[in-house]
């Protein structure tokens, strides 16, 4: 017998091991709507498989816990069992030795505390409050509601002009989400469970890119009604496309020189090209919306007159102004907030960094895209300042990687504390302290504190302050809509409380977010106002989607889009990233495994085929 | 053309053919249990599922179809194997004491268990218990929790053929249950009671609450009078589940099995259907006349599931209604006053019972506007189903049976008051009456065939115009289903279409359609079949219009005066505003 020897997993734990990984992709795309205490009675049945079995509140503990949750779903539990979950949890949670036993009852605690109307409906009637309602993951979780199996399979069978058409439904901005989308519908793909979500976005990459011109389905016969849409940004644009589609007359008012708002003003053009995004304002004018550019409503027009001259009112006025750090120095000559810095170079502006040392400040997608853009610019070096770990930041793990790659250092943990300017008043550093990330706060996040460690130094040329955006509304609050924080306050239908007809959506309402969430209110506003001015126009498509294929469950890994060279690409404005072959497109639909179809959806209906 | 192989047997069969349709074209049947064609295709008994050369698993036949060159095997040892332990697996929970089950015999479920040769269930028992498993037994629908197989089917029929929704899964994962929608209580629920989830379960989830018992113990009540009525579209179904041909399974012999029962009296719903027939059509003439339907029509009165989902649905349209009671009720109400002088009895010693092809019909005789201070005008309601429960249970064989005339007087009816139970019936009958007493004389009797109603309920409504003379234009339109009413009712909401006139029946193909009809477990729908049986004796009567009919001629003269007389109007019409559904709040 040897002393020591190595040490291998046996296959058995190997298999478990397996096992778990396959758990965990599992319990990501868990579908919405399952019944929570029977989620909780079985996520602590897993837990209690961990026990190693020493000690008395976890390995008893835990199992009388799974009997009270089991009574209570059925229906069985006496008056006060709920009651008693509660305190057995805290008990246990209060006095396991390890974090096996204390995270299992806190997870109990946090179910019982966190639904407990659910646990008295299932205690008290014998049922759940929660159902299942939409029953596809992707469209569900699309906030546009977009059919994408039927999308995915219209790509499979090579009909792009069919694929495009069906995504119009949902979504007028097919080209531009195609790129930039930040794809929720990925998140709970059931593909997940085989092996990795289908790359949606990628594959309607593929469509826009394959697609020919068509031009948009005539549109309902004339209302008389009149829309006035303030901001020709992806929400603004939506609700006149769909406002258009109905038959009314819209009117679209947009303070800048072009269409597309915060797609052409803040997302530089190596992410989305100013001919695809073209490509989506093209067709939307094509309905016949009047356009005018360079008005800046509040301005040039007055809110209340464009409630009385038109029937209706809706405002996607974005989110296009830059929020300050507060700091000493910030007014400093070479400070640059980046929406400013974007949108400068939006419109032909771009500063020239050849040689500069260039810091932004903030770790979301913005500051990637200033990041990547600064680089572009020949920047000499870019450092990208973050106070909290590279973990915490909330840009895409893809972005944030090409940047890397594109030669940007991050420096993370670094919070800005002042700016140093030189004797002409431009900025020569940036100092920050130094932080440690420590425990969680309420968002769930571990949250930075100062460091015991010396400020440090950064020396620069330019800083680019990326930490988010406001909302302009000031024009808007006097006109009689009630803001919050600057955000427009509109109901869940859009409309804005307190006025006679105005609608609102997009950043404007939620604070930055996603294009598609932009798309989404437009889609909602264009339906509650055609509903507002007294009709119920349908928005459907004539595209027939082909039966589901049934050769797909095999496990496949899943295509990632390409990126360019990024020493290549880190020298010019065009695309960063390749769209799929045709042999991956095809492989990849292929993925999809038609939710629509099989499972849940053939039952109540995978598809709403009309709005 | 698809160019397939089942089971080694090439067969070319048309595009878009499902797996299933293509196996039975080449003569291989596969077993299912879900499946309910246009309905429910939705796989989830997975009984019907077949190997298919180059797939990983198992598919299902009922909702895949076919490809160019596929080869369909239904019967190797994986598919028996797979199909064999899917089945067990429904079996264990499912409530298996057949032998105290209303569907025994029937039961798809049975049968495929008994066709497998399954003799025992490796699987433990796994039922609900406790609370869980309860339903009112009060009720005219019943359901048993246990029996149920999560089929899907009451579902899809209550939300597309009805389109009422009461019926949703309820709760996720392994609770996963049928129950009723939006955590509802069945009383609290706007169920219409038209009996179509149960007429479309494959097992004995759900039956009409058995009311045969009660009917024994009247039967053995010396001092009671047993009266029976019998209502059209019996007559067309009754011999179906007893293996009689149609030709056998008349009213006549049905009269005869009734006194064999032990009734002492037996009579015909056509008659007060003639008697309707006299009371509508002449509300309607007086409506029509007044300007009454000048924006919404009248609706009919006899179908109670109709009345349950209006009240319910459009409650604000419930003075549409005609006010004139059904046809069953209106003969409780004659049973227990004209009749019970006639034979010098008190009104309280007679049960009155009705077999109906409904369990609507069960709730309808126990509102409140239906009975007087003897009681009940209708005190018992049996389906035929029952009904044919109760030639069982007596091991009558009405083979043997002969044919035999009913008691008199509320045994005469015309050929009008027959086809009451198909779709179409009631606004034909109408019409042919209200062409008389509009121009004094009367029509063709089939001059009105264009309102005969779709009978499979596909087509959503027809619609007519007729001229009753002295330009008096009537719109009407005739629909079954409540998914095609309820497209009706939104059209007329909207102002988009307009009628006078329109007869609704709850079930598709109207009565012949109805909840309580027979139940066959080849799922073949057979209102269409069945109404034609109505028709044709509509066209060998020799009295076909109900204002002919010599016996309702006499109730007038002798006891009513005219139709829509006070007396008339206090026996024959009711209050819809008397009473509400749980649903109008």
């Amino acid at each position: 017998m040897s002393r020591l020897s190595i040490e291998t997993p046996d296959r058995a734990q190997q298999v478990v091991q397996d096992l778990c990984r396959d758990m965990g992709h599992r319990i990501a795309a868990n579908p919405p709507g399952l019944c929570p205490v029977d989620m909780a009675l079985n996520f602590l049945r897993l837990c209690h498989a961990q026990t190693c079995g020493k000690c008395v509140p976890c390995r008893i503990g835990l199992s009388q816990l799974e009997t009270l949750i089991e009574s209570v779903l059925d229906q069985t539990a006496p008056d006060g069992t709920i009651d008693l979950i509660e305190s057995t949890a805290a008990a246990i949670a209060d006095s396991a030795d390890c974090a096996i036993g204390y995270e299992a009852a806190a997870m109990v605690l946090q179910g019982v505390r966190g639904f407990r109307e659910d646990y008295e409906e299932h205690a008290h009637y014998g049922r759940c409050i929660c159902s299942l309602k939409q029953p596809v993951p992707c469209v569900t979780t699309c906030p546009a509601h977009v059919d994408i199996p039927g999308y995915v399979a219209l790509v499979r069978e090579g009909r792009f002009d069919d694929a495009v058409d069906l995504i119009r439904k949902d979504n007028p901005f097919p080209f531009s989400c195609a790129y930039v989308c930040e794809h929720p519908c990925e998140r709970q793909c059931r593909r997940r469970l085989v092996d990795d979500a289908v790359n949606i976005c990628g594959l309607k990459r593929f469509a826009v890119d394959h697609c020919s011109r068509t031009a948009p389905p005539p549109p309902a016969p004339s209302t008389g009604k009149r829309v006035a849409v303030v901001g020709g940004g992806p929400s603004g644009l939506t609700a006149a496309y769909y406002l258009c589609q109905m038959g009314h007359s819209v009117t679209v008012f947009e303070q800048r020189e072009k269409l597309g708002g915060m797609l052409r003003y803040g997302i530089p053009d190596y992410r989305l090209p100013p001919e695809v995004l073209d490509r989506d304002i093209d067709y939307i004018l094509a309905c016949g919306a009047e356009v005018h550019t360079g008005v800046s409503v509040g301005k040039d027009v007055q809110v209340p007159d464009l409630q009385k001259e038109y029937d209706a009112v809706y405002v996607a006025i974005g989110a296009h102004a830059d929020k300050k750090l507060g700091l000493p120095g910030e007014d400093s000559a070479n400070i640059l907030s980046a929406v400013e810095f974007l949108r400068n170079c939006g419109e032909g502006h771009a500063p020239d960094f050849t040689g500069k040392r260039v810091v932004v400040i903030g770790g979301g997608n913005v500051s990637m895209d200033a990041t990547r853009t600064s680089i572009r610019l020949g920047a000499a070096s870019v450092t990208c300042v973050y106070r909290r770990r590279v973990d915490d930041m909330t840009a895409l793990p893809e972005e944030i990687e090409d940047a890397l790659a594109e030669g940007c250092q991050i420096l993370p943990l670094q919070a800005p504390h002042r700016i140093e300017a030189d004797e002409e008043g431009k900025v020569a550093a940036l100092w920050t302290k130094p932080q440690i990330i420590g425990g969680y706060g309420r968002d769930g996040r571990p949250g930075p504190r100062n460091a015991a460690e010396k400020e440090f130094r950064i020396p620069c040329d330019y800083i680019i302050i990326a930490i988010g955006q406001r909302i302009e509304s000031d024009e808007f609050e006097k006109g009689g809509i009630v803001t919050s924080h600057g955000a427009l306050q509109a109901d869940l239908s859009g409309y804005v409380p307190g006025t006679p007809n105005v609608f609102a959506g997009g950043d404007a309402v939620t604070g930055p977010a996603t294009v598609i969430r932009a798309v989404a209110a437009g889609k909602v506003g264009a339906a509650n106002i055609d509903a507002f001015l007294g009709f119920n126009h349908t928005i459907t498509s004539q595209v027939r989607i082909p039966p589901a294929k049934l050769s797909n469950t095999p496990p496949c890994g899943r295509i990632q889009l390409k990126s360019r060279n990024p020493m290549e690409s880190r020298t010019d404005f065009k695309l960063a990233t390749c769209g799929m072959t045709e042999e991956e497109a095809i492989q990849e639909a292929g993925r999809c495994l038609r939710c629509d179809h099989f499972g849940y959806g053939i039952f109540k209906g995978g598809r709403t085929t009309q709005w | 053309m698809v160019n397939v192989t089942v089971n080694g047997t090439p067969i070319a069969v048309p595009e878009g053919t499902t797996i299933l349709n293509a196996a039975k074209a080449a003569g291989v049947e596969i077993p299912h249990l879900c499946y309910l064609k246009g309905l429910n295709e939705i796989g989830a008994c997975r009984i019907c599922c077949v190997e298919i050369a180059g797939e990983r698993n198992l598919v299902p036949s009922c909702n895949n179809p076919v490809f160019e060159g596929m080869d369909i095997r239904t019967n190797t040892d994986r598919v028996r194997r797979t199909r064999r332990i899917n089945v067990e697996l429904i079996l264990s929970q499912h409530d298996c004491k057949c032998a105290t089950c209303v569907r025994s015999g029937n039961c798809q479920l049975q049968t495929i268990a008994n066709d497998l040769g399954i003799l025992d269930n490796i699987y433990p028992q796994d039922l609900v218990t406790g609370v869980r498993a309860l339903w009112p037994r009060d009720f005219p629908l019943y359901r048993d929790t246990n029996k149920c197989i999560k089929c899907m089917r009451c579902i899809q029929v209550c939300d597309k053929i009805q389109g009422v929704n009461v019926w949703d899964l309820s709760g996720t994962g392994s609770r996963t249950r049928v129950d009723v929608s939006h955590n509802r209580r069945i009383k609290e629920s706007d169920c219409v009671l038209c009996g179509q989830c149960i007429t479309h379960c494959p097992v004995g989830a759900l039956r009409e609450r058995d009311d045969t018992g009660r009917l024994f113990q009247a039967m053995a009540d010396p001092d009671k009078i047993t009266v029976v009525q019998i209502a059209p579209a019996v007559r067309t179904a009754w011999g179906e589940s007893l293996g009689l041909p149609p030709e056998k399974a008349t009213v006549n012999r049905m009269a005869g099995v009734l006194r064999r029962l032990g009734f002492d009296y037996v009579f015909d719903t056509s008659f007060t259907a003639d008697l309707t027939i006299m009371e509508e059509g002449t509300e309607f003439l007086h409506r029509y006349a007044v300007g009454d339907t000048r924006e919404l029509p009248m609706f009919t009165s006899c179908c109670p599931g109709w009345v349950r989902y209006l009240k319910s649905h459009y409650p604000e349209w419930t003075d549409r209604l005609s006010t004139a009671k059904s046809p069953q009720q209106m003969f409780g109400a004659v049973v227990k006053s004209s009749f019970a002088k006639r034979i010098g009895v008190d009104p309280s010693k007679i049960f009155s019972v009705s077999i109906m092809p409904c369990v609507a019909k069960k709730s309808e005789c126990d509102l409140p506007t239906m009975r007087t201070d003897a009681g009940p005008d209708v005190d018992l309601v049996l389906t035929t189903r029952e009904f044919v429960r109760l030639i069982r249970g007596e091991k009558l064989n009405p083979e043997d049976i002969p044919e035999e005339g009913f008691d008199s007087p509320m045994g005469v009816y015309s050929g009008a008051g027959v086809i009451f139970g198909a779709t179409g019936g009631v606004m034909e009958a109408a019409l042919r009456s209200a062409y008389f007493l509009h121009n004094g004389r009367n029509p063709k009797p089939e001059d009105f065939r264009a309102v005969r109603g779709d009978a499979t309920g596909a087509s959503g409504w027809t619609e007519a115009e007729f001229d009753l003379g002295s330009g008096a234009v009537v719109r009407t339109a005739v629909v079954s289903g409540l998914a095609n009413t309820g497209r009706l009712l939104a059209e007329l909401q909207a102002g988009r279409v307009h009628y006078d006139f329109v007869e609704v029946m709850a079930c598709p193909g109207g009565c012949a359609g109805g909840g309580g009809q027979p139940i066959h477990t080849d799922d073949v729908e057979r209102a269409a079949q069945r109404g034609k049986v109505l028709y044709n004796i509509d066209r060998i009567q020799t009295v076909r219009f109900s204002h002919e009919n010599p016996e309702v001629n006499a109730l007038y003269r002798e006891e009513l005066g005219e139709p829509g007389s006070e007396k008339a109007e206090a026996l024959l019409h009711t209050d819809h505003h008397a009473w509400q559904m749980p649903a109008q709040g």
